[in-house]
């Protein structure tokens, strides 16, 4: 039988599969289930049903869900929770590498970029960590400064090189978040967040185990230095991911673990759920907001 | 048996252990006593593979620490330190289920849970297995550590002064668990205390340590002596008998 935990988990899945629904009937064009049926307008409904709703409904759920793991894990690798991938220095690598990778080789394929995107990620994410290593006093508030001031620095350095080759306009694509131009074809990308996800929850003892310091780790059997990097390359990955697709969505994956740390703790394998459902929730909340307010217009996510 | 064979560890340029080589034996309980800084804490470290060894080697049970693969010998040789701080926000019992995992890597069976049930019974934290770590005392957090390693159920079990945080009768209550654990569970116990009569008490062996040396070994009959206790810790301390044990007077 399912305990109250998993109760509650289950009202929340439905709570968000509701909003889900919703969205994919907001819209300028009219789609609700009778035009739908109605087989009028030569299908027209259904296209758009299949083409732009439903696709841009996914990559919010998707983008949602795995931005929140990816702060989560974040946090344990910084051993600290008031850091997430945008505050890491994480993203602004995966904007550099996506502006090298479109300079130098346009030609890529979208996975081609989002690799390169990854690799930066990862440098730039390793290097925040070993700057916190150098650091003796890690005070709490000092951790996240110095994320931010390193995304800073390589932000500095990307937005220079976009300027001066006049892709500032593809950059501000990448780091402000938007669902608005996502379409069926545009999005499929996202899926791998999902595989990204489920990776990170078959590790979840791990991580958590992790989370408990350097000692306990060793003591317990496992190799400190291995989680580390697995949440290193899962962190890297979705945010090169979600920054390729859909662009940056800034502090999802700073509140929503948090808010999930108050409730449930630091059991990866309870908490993680969670988190997924939480983040796509919310991302979703805002983006059904910021069509209906200023229908038919939008207001972007980021 | 725990062999320690010419072991030495420095930072920059200052060693802290120096060339220690030692012999724990099996079964029972062996203190290490020492004035602070004498490099007790480091030599734990050492021997638990949690700080790597400038030279020498450390061998349990005929197993190299620095070569054997760490879940093997996460099954034979459990530490717990000094200071703890967890940041993370885990409840008592999933922390004492944490110490099965290396034999159940996160699927704890119904064995393991008796494991877990028995070690929140020892230590007396069945009230409060359902609390957060950071909601709870010192001394309550303390014996969850403790309970936690117990439930790793090794061979070996070492604990860097086990007895901070705790009260007086929490204090005592703990250091007859482990004399149980030794006794009747024939597990081998290696201490770290800082309190020569709890050593003197309730050990078989102890261990004294200065200047990253072993300065003397025997046991408690042999170490707790005026003439000894001054050379480990520089001070006169007086040493009566009572019921048959041993106990220092340091407080005058
Ligand atoms: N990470 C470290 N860096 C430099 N010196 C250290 C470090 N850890 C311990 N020491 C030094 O090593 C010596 C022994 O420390 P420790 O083993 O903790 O002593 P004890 O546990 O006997 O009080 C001390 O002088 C301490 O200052
Ligand atoms: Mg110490």
């Amino acid at each position: 039988m399912l305990d109250t935990n998993q109760k509650q988990l289950v009202i929340a899945v439905l709570a968000v599969s509701g909003l889900a629904i919703l969205s994919i009937f907001i819209g300028v064009s009219d789609v609700t289930p009778q035009t739908l049926f109605s087989n009028s307008e030569d299908g027209r409904a259904l296209q758009v049903l299949l083409i732009s709703r439903i696709p841009r409904t996914l990559a919010i759920l998707l983008a949602g869900a795995s931005m929140a793991v990816a702060g989560m894990i974040m946090q344990i690798l910084a051993r600290n929770h008031f850091v997430e991938p945008s505050t890491a220095g994480t993203v602004e690598s995966a904007g550099l590498g996506l502006l090298v990778v479109t300079v130098l080789a346009p030609e890529t394929t979208v996975i081609g970029k989002m690799l390169v995107a990854s690799i930066f990620a990862l440098l730039g994410t390793f290097l925040f960590l070993r700057v916190l290593r150098m650091i003796p006093l890690r005070s709490v508030l000092v951790v996240p400064l110095v994320g931010i001031m390193l995304g800073g620095v390589i932000g500095a350095i990307t937005t220079f090189f976009a300027y001066r080759l006049d892709l500032l306009q593809s950059l501000n694509a990448w780091l402000t978040g938007s669902f608005a131009g996502i379409l069926s074809g545009r999005y499929e990308l996202l899926w791998i967040s999902l595989g990204l996800m489920i990776i990170a929850y078959i590790a979840a003892d791990r991580f958590t185990v992790a989370g408990m310091g350097q000692d306990f780790t060793t003591n317990l059997g496992l190799n400190y230095n291995r989680v580390m990097t697995l949440g290193l390359i899962i962190v890297s990955m979705v945010t090169a991911v979600v920054v390729v697709t859909v662009g940056m969505i800034p502090f999802l994956g700073l509140i929503v673990p948090n808010v999930v740390r108050q409730m449930q703790g630091d059991n990866i394998r309870r908490t993680t759920p969670w988190v997924m459902v939480i983040g796509a929730g919310f991302v979703l909340f805002c983006d059904i907001i910021g069509r209906v307010i200023r229908y038919p217009y939008e207001i972007l996510s980021g | 048996m725990i062999e320690i064979k010419d072991v030495s560890k420095s930072y920059d340029k200052t060693v802290v252990v120096d060339g220690v080589s030692l012999k724990i034996p099996a079964g029972g309980i062996t203190s290490i006593i020492g004035p602070n800084g004498a490099g007790k804490s480091t030599l734990l470290a050492l021997i638990s593979r949690l700080l790597p060894m400038n030279s020498g080697q450390v061998l349990v049970d005929g197993l190299n620490v620095t070569t054997t693969p760490g879940d093997a010998l996460a099954r034979k040789l459990s530490i717990l330190r000094q200071d703890n701080h967890i940041g993370s926000r885990l409840t008592v019992h999933d922390l004492v289920t944490f110490g099965r995992y290396p034999y159940s890597k996160g699927r704890p069976t119904i064995e393991d849970l008796k494991h877990v049930r028995m070690a929140l019974q020892y230590l007396n934290l069945e009230s409060m297995s359902g609390r957060f770590l950071d909601e709870l005392s010192g001394g309550q957090r303390q014996r969850a550590f403790v309970a936690m390693v117990l439930c790793q159920d090794t061979d070996y079990v070492l604990l860097d002064e086990p007895l901070n945080n705790l009260d007086m009768k929490h204090a005592a209550a703990m250091m007859k668990l482990l004399r149980r654990t030794a006794d009747e569970l024939g597990k081998t116990v290696v201490l770290v205390l800082h309190d020569v009569n709890f050593a003197s008490c309730y050990s078989d062996y102890i261990v004294a340590m200065k200047d990253g040396k072993i300065a003397y070994r025997g046991n408690p009959s042999e170490i707790i002596r005026p003439d000894i206790m001054r050379g480990i810790y520089d001070m006169d301390i007086a040493v009566q008998d009572v019921d048959g044990k041993r106990i220092a007077i340091y407080y005058a």
